[in-house]
C-alpha cells in the first residue's frame, strides 16, 4: 500500500476513535437485540400455538413490531460502520482488508438472509399460515447469531492476527480461514453471543418490569416479564463461566490487556486480585486486593506467574485506569445479575411466584441498563485493551487513521445525528410499548403492510 | 476468466442491484418529497411506503455486499476511495442513516407532527444520498483518485462536472425508476388514478434524464475525455443499447405496459453502468490503477467468491420467495388467528 503524503494530526485522531467508538458503542446495542430478540419473538409463537392462548401471540406480535423497528435502525448503523472502517481507518483495509474479508463477507450472506426473513416474518404474519410463519423466524435466529459471529471473529483478528505474512509492508500469502479461526474467535464469539441473548432479555423484562411496577400485573405483563428474563437469567452462569474462559485465555494470549485489565505492572507470582483502584504514579492505587487471587484464577496456584506490564515498552502499553474499572464494571453487573436471577429462582421454588418484594422488580428495571453497561464495559476492555494497536504486534491505530484533515467535524456531525436517533428511537419504541396490548393496532414496523385507514392524530392523546 | 476478473463482475452485478432495486427506494423517496400537503399526499405516502416497507432492507444490503467485496477484493481501491471522498461519502452515510431510521420510525409513530418531521427527514435524504454517490462514481470515472490515502484533493475530486453529472443523473434515474415501478404497484393495489399519475412522472423524468444523459456526453468529453472515448468506441454498443432501451420504456409506458416496462427501464440502467465498467476496464482507478496491480491474492479472491457462489443458493430463493410473497394480498379475518 502507498504511504499518503498526510500525516494525521493527534486531534484527529482522537477525533476517528471517538467517532468509531460512538458508532459502534451505539450498533453494539443494536445488534444484541438483533440477535436476541427474533430468538424471544419465536419462541413465544410457538408457546402461542402449543397453548393456544392468545397472550403468547400479542408478545410475540410486540416484539415482533419492535424487532421490525430496531432491525431497521441497527441496519443504517450498521451501515455506516462498513462506511467508517474505510473512512476513518483507510490504513487498516488498505492493507489488512483481504485478510479479514472472509467473515465480513460472510456476515454481509448472513445479515442478508435476516434482513429477507424479516420483511417476510412481519410482511406474513396475516398472510403465511401460522406454522409456516413460525418457521421463517427459524433463519432469522440462526442468520443473527451467525453475524455476531462472523463480525466477532474479525474482531478477534485484530486481537490475534494469524493467516498472512507481512513482506515490505504489503501482505502475503494469506491464508482467510486461518485469519477467521484466530485462537481469539471461540472465547470472544462465545462471550458476545452470550451477551447478546443476556442483553436482550434482561432489557426486554425491564420494560415489562416498569409496567408491572405500575399496575399492570396481568398474564400479558407476569409472561413479558418472565419469559426474556428467565432466559437472561438462566444464560448468566453460563456468562461467567464463558468470561473467565476470555480472561484465562488472554492470560496466555494477549497478557498486556490481562495486565491492564488487572493493572498488574510488575511480573512475578502471588498476584493479587484488584477490585477497583486508579494509576498513580504507574502504580493501580486505592484497589481492594484479594490476595493470590490473579494467580489463583489463572493458574489455580498462588504460584502462578503473571505478565505484568513491565514487559512490554510504555509506548506499547494500553491505558490502564479505564480497562480496569470498565472490566470491574463488567464483572461487578454480572454477579449483580447472577444474584437477581438466583433471588426469582428462590421465590419461584417456594412459591410458584415471582418475589413479593417491589425491590425485585425495581432491580429488575435496572438490570435492563446494567446489562447495557456490562455490554458496553465489556466493549470497552477488549477495545481499549488492544491499544496502542489496531492490530495486535503489527499496526498501530495512529498508522491506521485517514490523513486527511476535519475528521473532528466529522466526529460533531455524527455525534449530533446519533443524539437525534437514540432521542427518535427511544420515543418510538416508548410509543410503541404503550400502545396498549392490541398488537394489530394502528402503530406498524416499517416491514409490516400498513393498517388500511391509519389517519393520524392531531395530538398527542 | 481470472479470479480477479471474476470478482469484478460479481462487484459490478451487485453495483447493478443497488442501483436498479435501492435506486427506486430512494427514488420512492423523491416522490414521497414531492406528494404535496399532508391531506393531499397521504394516499401516494401511503403507496410508497405500502411498497418499500417490506423490502428497502434486503435492497439496501447490496450497498454493504459492494462495500465489503471491494475492501476484501480490492483493498486499496477500498482505502483510496474512501479516505479522498470521505466528505461526500460521510454525507451519504448521514443522509443513509436518516432515510431508514426515519421510513422506520414514520411507520411505527401516529402523530401528525411527527410523520411530517420523520416525513420529511425520509424525503430529503432520499434525494440527498443518491447525489453524493453519484457524485463519488463521478470523481472515480474522471480519475480524480488517485492511490493511497487521501492522495486525491479532497474538495475538487467530488466537486467537478463529472461528478455533479453524475450525481444528478443518479437522482434523476433514482426518480424515474421509482415512479416507473409504483405505476405497476398503484395499479395492482388498486389505485389507477394513482397509477395514472405516476406514469405521467415516470414519462416527464424518463425524458429529462435522456436528454441529461445526451448533455453529458458533452460533459464527458470536456472534463473527462479518457471516458467518453471509449464510450463512443469500446462502450458504445453498450450505449446504444441504453438508448434503445429507454425508448423502448417511454414508448411501453405510453402504451400503459407496467410490468413490461420494468425489464426494459432496468435494462436501460444496466446497459449503462455496464457500459461505464467497459469504457474504464481495466483501471480501477484510472487513470493509472489497473485491477491487476491492487487484487487481493488468489487464495482470498477464491475463498470469497466460493462463499458468494453457496450463500447464492441460499439467497436468490429466499429473495424471490420475499418478492412473491410481497405482492399477495392478506388473507382477510386471518390476523391473529392462532
Amino acid at each position: 500500500m502507498v504511504v499518503g503524503v498526510r500525516a494525521a494530526g493527534p486531534a484527529d485522531l482522537v477525533a476517528a476513535r471517538e467517532q468509531m467508538a460512538l458508532s459502534l458503542g451505539w450498533h453494539i446495542v443494536l445488534a444484541c437485540l438483533g440477535v436476541g430478540l427474533p430468538a424471544l419473538t419465536a419462541f413465544a409463537e410457538w408457546r402461542a400455538i402449543r397453548t393456544g392462548q392468545p397472550v403468547y401471540l400479542a408478545l410475540a406480535h410486540r416484539w415482533a413490531k419492535a424487532m421490525g423497528v430496531l432491525f431497521a435502525v441497527g441496519a443504517v448503523s450498521g451501515t455506516i460502520l462498513s462506511f467508517e472502517m474505510g473512512l476513518l481507518w483507510p490504513g487498516l483495509m488498505g492493507t489488512y482488508g483481504q485478510v479479514i474479508g472472509l467473515p465480513f463477507a460472510l456476515e454481509g450472506f448472513a445479515f442478508f438472509i435476516e434482513a429477507i426473513f424479516v420483511g417476510i416474518y412481519l410482511y406474513g404474519w396475516d398472510r403465511l399460515p401460522r406454522r409456516v410463519h413460525l418457521l421463517t423466524a427459524v433463519p432469522i435466529v440462526v442468520s443473527g447469531v451467525a453475524s455476531a459471529f462472523f463480525v466477532v471473529s474479525a474482531n478477534a483478528w485484530m486481537n490475534q492476527p494469524r493467516g498472512f505474512r507481512l513482506v515490505d509492508g504489503g501482505v502475503t500469502g494469506v491464508r482467510p480461514w486461518a485469519a477467521m479461526f484466530n485462537p481469539a474467535t471461540a472465547p470472544q464469539t462465545i462471550h458476545m453471543i452470550l451477551a447478546a441473548f443476556m442483553v436482550t432479555g434482561f432489557l426486554t423484562a425491564s420494560v415489562y418490569a416498569v409496567g408491572m411496577l405500575r399496575g399492570g400485573r396481568d398474564r400479558y405483563h407476569r409472561l413479558g416479564f418472565l419469559i426474556p428474563f428467565t432466559a437472561a437469567a438462566v444464560l448468566t452462569p453460563l456468562q461467567i463461566a464463558a468470561g473467565d474462559y476470555a480472561a484465562r485465555f488472554l492470560a496466555h494470549y494477549q497478557p498486556t490487556k490481562l495486565a491492564a485489565i488487572e493493572g498488574v505492572f510488575n511480573t512475578g507470582s502471588h498476584v493479587p486480585l484488584h477490585v477497583g483502584g486508579v494509576v498513580r504514579d504507574g502504580q493501580l492505587r486505592y484497589a481492594i486486593e484479594i490476595p493470590d487471587g490473579l494467580s489463583l484464577l489463572v493458574g489455580y496456584r498462588p504460584s502462578t506467574v503473571i505478565t505484568g506490564l513491565d514487559r512490554v515498552p510504555v509506548a506499547d502499553r494500553p491505558p490502564v485506569t479505564p480497562v480496569h474499572l470498565a472490566f470491574d464494571l463488567m464483572v461487578g453487573v454480572g454477579f449483580g445479575l447472577l444474584l437477581l436471577g438466583a433471588w426469582l429462582l428462590l421465590a419461584w421454588w417456594r412459591r410458584r411466584d415471582l418475589p413479593r418484594p417491589a425491590l425485585f422488580l425495581r432491580l429488575a428495571v435496572l438490570a435492563g441498563a446494567g446489562s447495557v453497561a456490562a455490554l458496553e464495559a465489556g466493549w470497552v476492555v477488549t477495545e481499549v485493551g488492544r491499544q496502542p494497536w489496531v492490530v495486535y504486534g503489527y499496526l498501530r491505530t495512529a498508522d491506521a487513521v485517514n490523513p486527511a484533515p476535519g475528521l473532528t467535524a466529522g466526529l460533531v456531525l455524527v455525534a449530533a445525528t446519533y443524539v437525534v436517533l437514540t432521542v427518535a428511537s427511544v420515543h418510538v419504541l416508548r410509543r410503541l410499548a404503550h400502545a396498549g396490548q392490541d398488537a394489530a393496532g394502528p402503530l406498524a414496523a416499517p416491514q409490516e403492510a400498513a393498517p388500511p385507514q391509519a389517519a393520524p392524530q392531531e395530538t398527542v392523546p | 476468466m481470472t479470479a480477479a476478473q471474476l470478482m469484478l463482475a460479481v462487484l459490478w452485478i451487485g453495483l447493478t442491484l443497488y442501483a436498479l432495486l435501492a435506486g427506486a427506494d430512494f427514488g420512492a423517496g423523491f416522490w414521497d418529497l414531492l406528494a404535496g400537503g399532508t391531506a393531499r399526499g397521504r394516499p401516494q405516502r401511503h403507496l410508497i411506503e405500502e411498497v418499500i416497507g417490506p423490502v428497502w432492507e434486503a435492497n439496501h444490503v447490496w450497498l454493504i455486499f459492494v462495500l465489503v467485496l471491494l475492501w476484501t477484493g480490492f483493498p486499496p481501491v477500498f482505502a483510496a476511495v474512501m479516505s479522498t471522498l470521505y466528505l461526500p461519502l460521510t454525507l451519504a452515510a448521514l443522509g443513509i442513516i436518516a432515510r431508514g431510521a426515519a421510513f422506520a420510525f414514520r411507520k411505527a409513530s401516529d402523530v401528525l407532527w411527527q410523520q411530517r418531521l420523520f416525513g420529511a427527514a425520509f424525503a430529503l435524504s432520499s434525494v440527498v444520498t443518491p447525489y453524493f454517490l453519484g457524485t463519488v462514481a463521478g470523481a472515480v470515472a474522471s480519475g480524480r483518485v488517485p492511490p493511497g490515502l487521501a492522495a486525491g484533493n479532497l474538495i475538487r475530486s467530488w466537486c467537478n462536472p463529472t461528478s455533479v453529472l453524475g450525481g444528478v443523473l443518479a437522482v434523476g434515474t433514482c426518480a424515474y425508476l421509482a415512479a416507473m415501478y409504483l405505476c405497476h404497484d398503484a395499479r395492482r393495489l388498486g389505485r389507477p388514478d394513482l397509477a395514472a399519475a405516476y406514469r405521467r412522472r415516470a414519462l416527464v423524468t424518463g425524458l429529462a434524464v435522456g436528454v441529461l444523459a445526451l448533455a453529458g456526453i458533452a460533459v464527458l468529453h470536456a472534463d473527462a475525455p479518457a471516458l467518453s472515448g471509449n464510450l463512443v468506441h469500446r462502450a458504445l454498443p453498450l450505449v446504444i443499447g441504453s438508448g434503445l432501451a429507454g425508448a423502448a420504456s417511454l414508448a411501453l409506458l405510453v402504451a400503459r405496459r407496467y410490468l413490461l416496462v420494468r425489464a426494459t427501464a432496468a435494462l436501460a440502467v444496466t446497459a449503462i453502468l455496464w457500459g461505464w465498467a467497459v469504457a474504464q476496464y481495466p483501471y480501477m482507478l484510472p487513470p493509472g490503477t489497473p485491477y491487476t496491480e491492487v487484487a487481493a491474492t488468489p487464495a482470498v479472491l477464491a475463498a470469497v467468491l466460493v462463499v458468494t457462489g453457496a450463500g447464492a443458493v441460499i439467497l436468490l430463493p429466499s429473495l424471490a420467495w420475499l418478492l412473491i410473497l410481497f405482492q399477495r394480498q392478506p388473507a382477510p379475518g386471518r390476523h391473529d388467528v392462532v
